[in-house]
């Protein structure tokens, strides 16, 4: 079971901001949820590997060359905010 | 002549014939889209401007005998993932309602060089988190076989847009069945390819390790000649293989028989409906007259998948979803702080599934929780790959249902999500082991007369197999 202070708790860890209402209703959707993900418990997998991935690539490698990208106006315009030498101004984080 | 029924293999020939231009065949789309859409909802951007250009330019390349591939000319629409230049490109959600992105999706870019035709972008669920279109913040699209009813999802708006003829084909991604269960409920085709087969660059993310592109369309041969543009190795994206490309449409031409189709008995439980059943029953008596063998198989941990994959995905999704965090993409508000500009954006971009799996998913990966949930999910995901490696070794293909039944009300299933989980039953176990599968309409419902469609699943990198055993079923149907 999931409790109310725990899905406010998330939420913050989240930056998901939830109404009263929104915590009560998630609460309790999501207590049904991880109680009906408890059936994996009844799995053994002490001898089984992790899958985290399916195509059985690794350290996938490509000439280190540069491409030329002429659009970063572009990019910088998807931003709601300020734009000033070439860079997003955000409010200070400290 | 009528053209928005025939098939993209029908215009492409006539196209080529010289019996219809692409001008044509496009302007009986979009006057299809224009009387029939606002009843349905198919659309959440529509281009026609564009496409009338891009059909005029295509009709002088044939003139001039530059035709570059048999893609040249026809009419398609994407799904509102797939980020295209200079058009609007919204994942239906709030949060990017305005985003109009300054690069290609790697398969937009690839068909756009195959000469097709761009319609508009079609509406999926939020981020394709859904199973209904439901979750879109663009509105529900409906069923064109039944309005009262959902055309499934996420990929809906593609499905419904090809079943209701607004175009000859469509692109959709299938994270957990979302092109599959969608084309049945909508009664055309939909391959969801092996993972890695089509390069997601550039396509809007949900699940990284299980999202996937893939071609909708009205028959396999159609899926083929999409697919056979967009399969391959993308420098862009490190998660593809470099898997030769076969030829598709080669193979599909190949016969059944001798082919062995399994049949996992896990597929067939309670719960689903008779007509269900008996489609996929006169599916095996085609094959079998088509000469292919039928067999009993087991895979063992179908039951484990949804719970599966309703840790996996979520988890993914949380740290997916970080990224919309005000800064780069978002609203145009300018609240004070930075904190307040994250939540504040977050709390009006995002709807309710979205936050739902967000959540599901940081708590999932936080500390204390993260060996009961992501840990033991992504150990059942080994299992459940190799119940399908086991099965592989004995037969070729295995038939299933796609879903347990054909297309539900609007509005049935979205006040209990773990209700909407369960849609994707017989679509997700494919996903998680990354294998590819195809779904095709099949019969009709008794009360209703709604889609139903199967499921036909392969090995990894066989989607000439699964397509041509749809294709040898749909020649076998037609005749």
């Amino acid at each position: 079971m999931i409790t109310k202070k725990e899905v406010q708790h998330i939420a913050k860890l989240a930056k998901l901001h939830l109404t009263d209402a929104e915590v009560e209703k998630f609460t309790g959707q999501l207590g049904s949820i991880l109680d009906f993900f408890a059936q994996l418990q009844e799995v053994k997998t002490d001898h089984t590997e992790e899958t985290s991935q399916v195509t059985g690539l690794e350290n996938v490698t490509r000439l280190d060359q540069v491409n030329v990208y002429t659009e970063e106006d572009s990019l910088l315009d998807c931003s709601p905010h300020k734009i000033e030498n070439h860079s997003i101004k955000v409010p200070k984080i400290f | 002549m009528d053209i928005v029924n025939k098939t993209l293999a029908e215009l492409s020939h006539l196209f080529r014939e010289k019996k219809l231009s692409s001008r044509e065949i496009t302007d009986a789309f979009i006057h299809e889209i224009e009387k029939h859409d606002k009843k349905l909802n198919c659309f959440v951007t529509k281009t026609f401007d564009l496409a009338r250009e891009m059909a005029d330019a295509s009709d002088s390349r044939r003139k001039n005998n530059k035709l570059i591939s048999p893609l040249d000319g026809m009419p398609i629409t994407l799904k509102d993932v797939v980020c295209t230049h200079g058009i609007r490109t919204t994942a239906s959600s709030n949060i990017l309602k305005d985003f109009v992105p300054p690069y290609n999706a790697t398969v937009w870019k690839k068909l756009q060089d195959a000469g097709v035709v761009l319609l508009g972008k079609t509406n999926t669920d939020e981020f394709t988190m859904g199973a209904s279109t439901e979750t879109s913040a663009f509105g529900v699209t409906r069923n064109p076989h039944d309005p009262t009813r959902v055309a499934g999802g996420s990929s809906g708006g593609s499905t419904a847009a090809v079943a209701a003829n607004f175009c000859a084909g469509s692109i959709g991604t299938d994270t957990g069945g979302s092109i599959r269960q969608p084309a049945h409920f909508c009664g055309v085709t939909g391959l969801k390819v092996t993972y890695g087969r089509v390069s997601r660059w550039g396509t809007i993310p949900m699940a990284s390790s299980l999202d996937t592109v893939g071609p909708i369309a009205k028959t396999a041969e159609d899926c083929a000649m999409i697919l056979q543009t967009i399969a391959g190795k993308d420098e862009l994206d490190a998660t593809t293989p470099d898997q030769k490309v076969p030829n598709y449409l080669d193979e599909i031409k190949s016969k059944v028989s001798g082919l062995r189709i399994g049949i996992p008995k896990e597929y067939f439980i309670d719960g689903i409906d008779d007509d269900v059943r008996e489609v996929v029953n006169s599916a095996k008596e085609i094959l079998q007259g088509l000469g292919a063998e039928i067999v009993n198989i087991s895979l063992p941990h179908t039951k484990y998948a949804v719970p599966t994959y309703y840790i996996i995905a979520p988890c993914e999704i949380s740290a997916n979803m970080a990224r919309f965090d005000g800064i780069r993409f978002g609203s145009g508000k300018h609240e004070k702080t930075i904190e307040e500009i994250y939540t504040q954006t977050r709390e009006s971009g995002l709807g309710d599934e979205v936050k739902r799996r967000i959540l599901i998913g940081t708590y999932a990966l936080s500390a204390g929780y993260y060996d009961a949930f992501y840990r033991k999910a992504q150990k059942v995901r080994t299992l459940i790959k190799q119940d399908f490696d086991k099965a592989f070794e004995k037969v070729d293909a295995i038939l299933t249902p796609v879903a347990p039944t054909p297309a539900f009300k609007i509005g049935k299933n979205t006040t209990d999500p773990l209700r909407m989980y369960l849609e994707d039953i017989f679509t997700i176990a494919a996903s998680l082991a990354g294998i590819c599968g195809i779904s095709l309409p099949m019969g009709k419902s008794e009360v209703g007369e709604l889609p139903i469609g199967i499921q036909i699943l392969g090995p990894a990198f066989h989607e000439g197999r699964v397509l041509r055993i749809a294709h040898q079923i749909q020649k076998t149907i037609q005749t």
